[in-house]
């Protein structure tokens, strides 16, 4: 389904991203992980059109389709999701407004009918109670004055109503305690599907024992060192990063109460 | 609320929608401007001789006064001497007796500028008084309103058939000598809209008045007046719109609102006057005195603004607060694109005790515009536990656009409470990127975050405008994005 390239890219001048090769089929769960300025969280923002970030060299296709091509917006058309690490707050836009407003873009996109007021609603409330929101939310700004756990589950939503072809979790686990890393967790295995693929980057294990990977890619200097199955999220767990040559002072535990940031 | 891709193209292409222009005979005067011109048009108004030595007196005082230029905003020199004073579509007779009599061409303007006059079609409601170039040319509703007592006329109309009422009213809360515009006005004023809410009385619709300049190298003076009696409330609205042209055209309004004990008066303005071109070329000076004065004790004047158009604004609708306890708000969101310039806010003139008075200022700048709130808060010595609420927020779109903010507040009064809030921010890339990710076009996430940024003011405004003003926001947000 996705498939990346020798990919290179910087920001400001600097490449932070040497030459990735990574092939993601339908249906699979890769978690990349990596110490702190690897470059995991550049390879995300890179996969979902970010402009801050330019592309020197390679490719990436989804389906065959370059993505490189497309604008932002017609990545997340084609079913390309990221759910941010920081999600920004937009005030005084209400969640709904947002939230109706993105799904309705996606069905034009598919020439679909758009959904109205009330039908969304509807779906909207019935996906906020499988995150553990209160439906109250929706009526919120978006983001606007949410907490570190209910902006993650905010994110989580939005991939389930949107349903996307390749989901990226950008370090979906980092800030939550265990009740909301189980609450996010249960929301992205509900993701899981056969036609749908899913990268997650993070920085620990911890999230790995409730979303179990098929394969895990160690990112270290911008490119991927090592890759392997579940047992190598262990084996970094067990052994830190140090393990792999790496300097970080984190290592990859399982602490339910430590946080990348 | 979403688009398809072709929509989206012709949106970035569409230009003003307004922008076209009637083809109908009219009388127009030869530019220039002196005391014979005054008379002649107060001639063909057939008004009182009273109402010309005003106007004669407004004028003399006018050729004495300087034109502003403090403001920040800059525009070539006008010459008061190349504007034709007054211009009106040919008719039979000097009003029209009812909607049936009124050029079949006119009625087709304001159907195309989405406000219906005829009585099968139109806006349930809302009353319109239609003001095309210098006159005003059909009022709807008329009946309804004379049942519950309340007057709604052209102001033309009502110095003649209500002169006691205009004598004892014009002038008093933008006097002659006020500003070189309101001195401007005073003695060229052609139509405008009159409303008399007697006492008690709720007005039972929406009021509104519907501007449009037509005619090329006119200038429009437009005079509104707006009286409230004990106990009475009204809502009014007015919108405005002109052609497309490559000159220049000057909008000197004056609007007086008074309102006495106990009364409430809500002004609402959708201003959308074409702002000129991508290049800055053309468009509307927009210099306008609006004032109310809240004289009877726990009357209240509201005023909202949505201001999009116009190719420089000048305007501060203002309140004095005379009446004990009585209420002042002023509610505006500004919008500049392209070359536009707009100085604009308000007065809150506290004089009676235990007033109070809210400031809520949205601008937003785009593309090469400036954009500054301008606001004066001033305290009387009798102003006794006065207090009042300013919130100034600007937003700026891309970074070749200026906001500013000048605020001075006055008081001569110790127990007077004053708070200001300030804010500058942008439409983020962060904003942008997470809008973009989740599909929504570009040029609609920025007018969802500038509607978002505007839902303070637009809260205020009358349902069906309070839409229509977001749509607007969106039209003049057309290639900000890039």
């Amino acid at each position: 389904m996705l498939s990346i390239k020798n990919l290179h890219a910087s920001v400001e001048g600097k490449e932070i991203l040497k030459g990735i090769n990574l092939e993601i089929k339908a249906g699979e769960v890769h978690a990349i992980m990596g110490p702190n300025g690897s470059g995991k969280s550049t390879l995300s923002q890179v996969l979902a059109g970010n402009e801050a970030f330019e592309v020197t060299e390679g490719e990436i296709t989804l389906n065959g389709e370059n993505l490189l091509e497309l604008e932002t917006e017609e990545r997340a058309r084609e079913g390309i999701f990221l759910a941010f690490q920081y999600p920004v707050e937009i005030p005084g836009v209400s969640n709904l407004q947002f939230l109706r407003t993105s799904v309705n873009a996606m069905r034009q996109h598919k020439g679909q009918d758009e959904m109205n007021a009330a039908e969304f609603m509807k779906l909207a409330k019935e996906i906020s109670k499988q995150v553990d929101l209160d439906p109250a939310f929706l009526k919120r700004g978006v983001n606007e004055g949410f907490s570190g756990g209910e902006k993650k589950r905010n994110e989580i939503m939005q991939a389930l109503l949107l349903q996307p072809k390749l989901a990226i979790l950008d370090e979906t686990d980092s800030g939550l305690d265990i009740d909301a890393l189980k609450v996010v967790s249960d929301g992205v295995n509900a993701l899981r599907a056969e036609d749908r693929a899913i990268l997650m980057v993070t920085h620990y294990q911890r999230l790995l024992n409730h979303i179990v990977p098929d394969y895990v890619h160690v990112l270290a200097g911008g490119k991927i060192i090592k890759s392997g199955g579940r047992e190598l999220a262990l084996e970094l767990e067990e052994r830190g990063y140090g393990w792999l040559g790496l300097k970080d002072e984190e290592t990859a535990d399982s602490s339910a109460t430590s946080s990348a940031n | 609320m979403a688009t398809t891709d072709q929509e989206v193209n012709e949106l970035i292409k569409r230009e003003y929608e307004h922008g076209f222009v009637t083809d109908i005979e009219s009388d127009t005067f030869e530019p220039g401007l002196n005391e014979d011109v005054i008379a002649r048009l107060s001639g063909i108004k057939k008004e009182p001789e009273w109402m010309l030595e005003w106007r004669l007196k407004a004028y003399r005082r006018w050729l004495e006064m300087d034109e502003p230029d403090w403001a920040h905003v800059g525009y070539p020199k006008i010459d008061y001497n190349s504007i034709s004073y007054y211009s009106a579509p040919k008719r039979k007779e000097d009003m029209p007796q009812s909607l049936d009599e009124v050029d079949p061409e006119l009625l087709k303007t304001y159907e195309k500028l989405g406000i219906p006059l005829h009585e099968r079609e139109k806006l349930a409601g809302v009353a319109v008084d239609a003001v095309f170039d210098s006159v005003s040319v059909a009022t709807t509703f008329k009946e309804p309103l004379a049942k519950a007592g309340v007057i709604f006329c052209s102001i033309s109309e009502a110095i003649r058939d209500y002169p006691e009422l205009v004598q004892k009213y014009l002038g008093t809360v933008v006097p002659h000598g006020d500003n070189f515009f309101a001195g401007l006005n005073s003695a060229v004023f052609s139509d405008g809209t009159f409303v008399y809410v007697p006492k008690g009385v709720r007005c039972p619709m929406e009021l509104s008045t519907y501007f449009r300049i037509n005619a090329a190298n006119t200038g429009q003076f437009e005079r509104t007046l707006i009286i409230a009696d004990e106990g009475s409330y009204v809502s009014y609205l007015e919108g405005c719109t002109a052609p497309m042209r490559d000159e220049n055209q000057l909008h000197a309004a004056v609007v007086e609102l008074v309102a006495l004990d106990d009364a409430q008066i809500k002004y609402s303005t959708v201003q959308n006057w074409y702002p000129g071109d991508e290049e800055g070329k053309g468009g509307i000076f927009n210099f306008v005195t609006k004032r109310g004065a809240a004289i009877g004790k726990n009357s209240k004047i509201s005023w909202t603004q949505v201001e999009t158009g116009s190719a420089v604004t000048w305007k501060y609708p203002s309140c004095i607060l005379r009446g004990e306890n009585s209420v002042g708000e002023f509610y505006s969101v500004a919008l500049t694109n392209n070359y536009q310039q707009a100085d604009t806010g308000t007065k809150m003139i506290h004089l009676g005790k235990n007033t109070s008075s809210t400031i809520i200022s949205k601008g937003i700048s785009a593309g090469k515009s400036s954009n500054a709130y301008r606001g004066l808060v001033k305290f009387g010595p009798g102003a006794e536990g006065a207090r009042n609420f300013t919130q100034c927020d600007s937003l700026l779109i891309g970074d070749r656009c200026g906001a500013h903010t000048f605020p001075y507040i006055e008081s001569k009064n110790k127990s007077a409470i004053v708070e200001h809030e300030a804010t500058t921010s942008k439409v983020s890339d962060e904003q942008m990127f997470l809008c973009r990710q989740r599909g929504i076009d570009p040029e609609q996430a920025v007018s969802m975050i500038v509607n978002g940024f505007c839902k303070e003011v637009f809260k205020e405004l009358p349902m069906e405008f309070a839409v229509e003003a977001g749509k607007l926001l969106e039209v003049s947000l057309e290639g900000s994005v890039g």
